[in-house]
């Protein structure tokens, strides 16, 4: 009885060894230092300042969004930012690292430890918190080039409006955009008149309505840009196509709508 | 004489005058309720100095989206 006892107990401890992972060797740590903005409305006579935070690579995941959360779940629970889908498509994340406006789950970590990583928020629009820009003005204007579609009549059928396979092409490279804000941000021209000029991401949705078969409203919508500032304040700088995080080509949209607009 | 006012200055008795308009708009019983609120706001940013510019516009810019948010009809009463 006790015999078997001991083998059981002998043969478990082997299976338990072989059923978990070995443990790996002690791995020197890679500890990267992330300079972080920061500032709080709770102070507002208080100037905005970097903080630096260091974050072992070797225990973290790799992208820039794994090592804020890794700072803010370890190190400092007041840092904020907005995130949500942590794999580009919801566009929350948008914020300047290294001078780029990127998103922080779509940018993989420098793994050269000796130097630092800086992160803004992104640039030229007013903080709200630490790395939260107010984007009121920016939605304001997405919503002024009215982003639906707009049509006088019904299909003769009652059903669906119809799209041929070449028509739907045309939306390609414009629907995927998730109006991260990383292009209009970017916009020397957008820094400087924000009130006026609507911005790469904005205008890039304007072309996605004015060329959209289905859409009927395009005279009036060439309309509301008709003006020296809604539209022509693009110098085709081209900041905007350097920084989309989702590899879009917003400066050439824009071209398109000048074209579109110049030929008639 | 009165000492000439600065433009950022202006801005922000502009904007008292214009919260104490809204609050007039408000029903007769609670009016007293919304001046108390307003005055205890500004009043709790007096001591900043009259040069730190960022953090004046930065409180105009939350005040004015404040005094949006507190002027639709809705908002009836305020603590």
């Amino acid at each position: 009885m006790s015999m078997s006892g001991l083998l059981r107990t002998s043969f478990t401890r082997t299976a338990l060894r072989r059923g978990l992972a070995t443990e790996a060797g002690q791995v020197a740590p890679r500890l990267k230092t992330f300079k972080i903005y920061r500032w709080s409305p709770d102070k507002p006579t208080e100037k905005p300042r970097l903080q630096e935070f260091q974050v072992d690579l070797n225990k973290c995941g790799p992208m820039v969004l794994d090592a804020l959360l890794k700072i803010k779940d370890e190190q400092d629970g007041t840092l904020t930012l907005r995130r949500s889908c942590r794999e580009g498509i919801c566009g929350s994340c948008a914020m300047n690292i290294g001078g780029r406006n990127t998103l922080a789950c779509l940018c993989k970590i420098d793994p050269d430890t000796s130097k630092e990583s800086k992160i803004y928020p992104l640039p030229h629009m007013y903080v709200i918190k630490d790395l939260v820009p107010d984007l009121t003005q920016f939605y304001k204007q997405y919503k002024s080039v009215q982003p639906y579609l707009q049509r006088s009549s019904v299909p003769e059928d009652g059903k669906e409006i119809l799209q041929s396979v070449e028509d739907r092409k045309k939306l390609d490279g414009l629907y995927e955009c998730i109006l991260c804000a990383c292009c209009s941000t970017s916009c020397p021209s957008y820094w400087w008149n924000q009130e006026q000029y609507l911005g790469p991401a904005v205008l890039m949705q304007a072309y996605r309505w004015l060329i959209d078969s289905r859409d009927q409203a395009s005279k009036m919508r060439k309309e509301m840009l008709q003006n020296s500032m809604s539209l022509y304040r693009c110098h085709t700088i081209m900041n905007c196509t350097k920084t989309c995080p989702k590899g879009l080509n917003p400066g050439f949209a824009i071209q398109e709508i000048k074209k579109s607009m110049a030929l008639e | 004489m009165a000492k000439r006012l600065s433009g950022l200055q202006r801005d922000v008795l502009q904007m008292y005058r214009l919260c104490v308009r809204e609050a007039h708009k408000k029903p007769l019983a609670s009016r007293p309720n919304f001046l108390r609120y307003i005055r205890t706001e500004f009043v709790k940013y007096r001591d900043i100095p009259r040069k730190d510019f960022s953090t004046i516009e930065h409180l105009l810019r939350v005040g004015h989206r404040r005094l949006e948010t507190f002027a639709s009809p809705e908002v009836k009463d305020i603590h």
